[in-house]
């Protein structure tokens, strides 16, 4: 596990472009966190990190948000989704287990459907301060867990 | 020559399944919503909330219920306007594939539209005499759009949200305030009890020099006065929160409205979108615009939210305007954005 402490959006934004870099095709992300806990920020820098030039926008009311980088990158939230049901016909597992990188906000929504190889991120904090904890749930993440713990800075 | 033009328009886009009937672009014969029938009735059973399944379901039955209201049949139909994004894929080819049918059975031509584009023709429903150039804030759920119209069907995107959109952070703000939902009008009610000079909150990008907008750092700044509130262990003074919250959003709201109308030089500004709904909005809004002898405009309550009608309205313009026809390969586009 990596802990990192972050004292503003901006550098929770770091975090996430320094991750983006590192992802590969069938990667999954998946960002756990309250409201306001700072995922749209990390996705966002994830987002950049991977290439993509859009906006990134918020994911809540379509669930879905492709787009297009250095990858296909899907940007999901499940915040609204009440029943495992709605996924199948959203398409969920053609998006996960498809070509591109997801980042999946609100995971735990997906009930039996929530991957098991995919890289967990926990965001808590106050004011404006944050931690965020990385957690590999697939080895092929521990290539990737020891770049990242070289790049970014876990002084703070 | 048919006498009258009659448009059949499906959405289905996100939670609604819908289907209308509108007569020479303005006129509304009927706008059936799905959630608006009695489905218990018609199905028999219990119909999931916003599976998008529930659209196959409910599509052929919308239509059917919108042309009989309208008296009209299939027959009678001049063009038939589809929603073909933004939106979740499921819903939207479920609509597309039910207004090619119609099309191709009925020799009919078709015509695809934005979704966000019928939100802003929704005024031209309830207000018909209105005429560009104008300006157009769409703000809902999943938007928030300001836009430049030099004349009909043409258009300039001048700004959008970079993050969350206004309804979103209405939404999320009212759950965890534990206020209800939808947090729109649950927001709008309780601020009426509340002050809303009595907690600072940021308007973000308030003074940029753009017309865009930014919602997630207010959202979490009201997380954070909650969070610190309770760690305290004091009471949460919820309606001075959901005022000065709301407050905060309208400022920006209106800030950035106000000077695309006054850069562009138009005379009339729309509202449209969920949150054309919000009281407060439209009373600063239109205070502020009339200063500037600028007229406000809004949609009827029932066509702020996701409904057919609006979709043949700008399938009327597009058709009248452009002339231009979607081919049978159209395709769902869940992230289409206007332009």
């Amino acid at each position: 596990m990596i802990k990192i402490n972050t004292s503003n959006p901006e550098e929770t934004f770091k975090v996430g472009e320094e991750l983006g870099k590192k992802l590969a095709p069938g990667d999954i992300v998946c960002l756990q966190g309250d409201l306001g806990a700072g995922k749209t920020s990390l996705a966002k820098g994830i987002c950049a990190g991977l290439g993509v030039k859009a906006d990134i926008t918020s994911p809540t009311y379509t669930i879905v948000n492709e787009y297009r980088g250095k990858y296909k990158v899907n940007h999901m939230d499940l915040y609204r989704i009440r029943q495992e049901d709605e996924l199948f016909d959203l398409g969920f597992e053609e998006y996960l287990y498809g070509d591109g990188v997801t980042i999946i906000e609100w995971p735990d929504k997906s009930g039996a459907l929530m991957p098991d190889q995919y890289l967990d991120i926990n965001l808590r904090g106050e004011g404006t301060d944050r931690e965020i904890r990385i957690i590999p749930q697939a080895n092929k993440f521990i290539g990737l867990m020891a770049e990242l713990k070289k790049d970014v800075d876990l002084s703070n | 020559m048919k006498e009258e033009f009659l448009i059949l328009a499906i959405e289905s886009s996100c939670d609604e399944t819908s289907a209308a009937v509108i007569k020479d672009g303005k006129e509304v014969l009927s706008n059936v919503v799905a959630s608006q029938i009695d489905l218990h009735r018609k199905f028999g059973g219990v119909v999931p909330e916003i599976a998008s399944r529930k659209h196959v379901e409910l599509i052929n039955p919308v239509i059917e219920d919108a042309l009989e209201e309208a008296g009209v049949d299939y027959e009678d139909l001049s063009l038939v306007a589809v929603t073909y994004g933004p939106g979740l894929v499921g819903g939207l080819l479920v609509g597309i594939a039910a207004a090619k049918a119609i099309a191709y059975a009925y020799n009919l031509p078709l015509v695809g539209i934005n979704h966000i584009e019928g939100h802003i023709y929704s005024n031209f429903i309830s207000h018909p005499e209105i005429e560009p150039p104008l300006v157009c804030l769409t703000v809902s759920g999943g938007h928030t759009d300001l836009l430049y119209f030099e004349e009909l069907g043409a258009y300039q995107i001048l700004g959008r949200t970079k993050d969350d959109a206004a309804g979103e952070a209405f939404d999320k703000v009212a759950r965890v305030m534990e206020i209800g939902y939808p947090g729109g009008p649950a927001i709008d009610k309780l601020a009426k009890e509340g002050d809303s000079q009595a907690i600072d909150l940021p308007r973000p990008l308030i003074y940029d020099d753009n017309y865009d907008f930014s919602f997630s750092g207010l959202k979490t700044a009201v997380l954070n006065y909650i969070n610190q509130k309770k760690q305290k262990g004091e009471e949460i003074p919820k309606a001075d929160l959901a005022a000065s919250f709301q407050q905060a959003v309208v400022d920006v709201l209106t800030a950035k409205v106000v000077k695309a109308a006054q850069d562009k030089k138009v005379k009339r500004v729309l509202l449209s979108g969920g949150v054309s709904a919000n009281s407060h909005l439209r009373r600063e809004l239109e205070e502020k615009l009339d200063e500037l002898e600028i007229k406000l405009y809004y949609p009827q309550p029932r066509l702020c939210t996701d409904n057919a009608a609006m979709i043949g309205t700008a399938g009327y313009f597009k058709y009248q305007l452009t002339g231009e026809i979607a081919p049978y390969s159209l395709n769902a586009n869940p992230n289409l954005k206007l332009g």
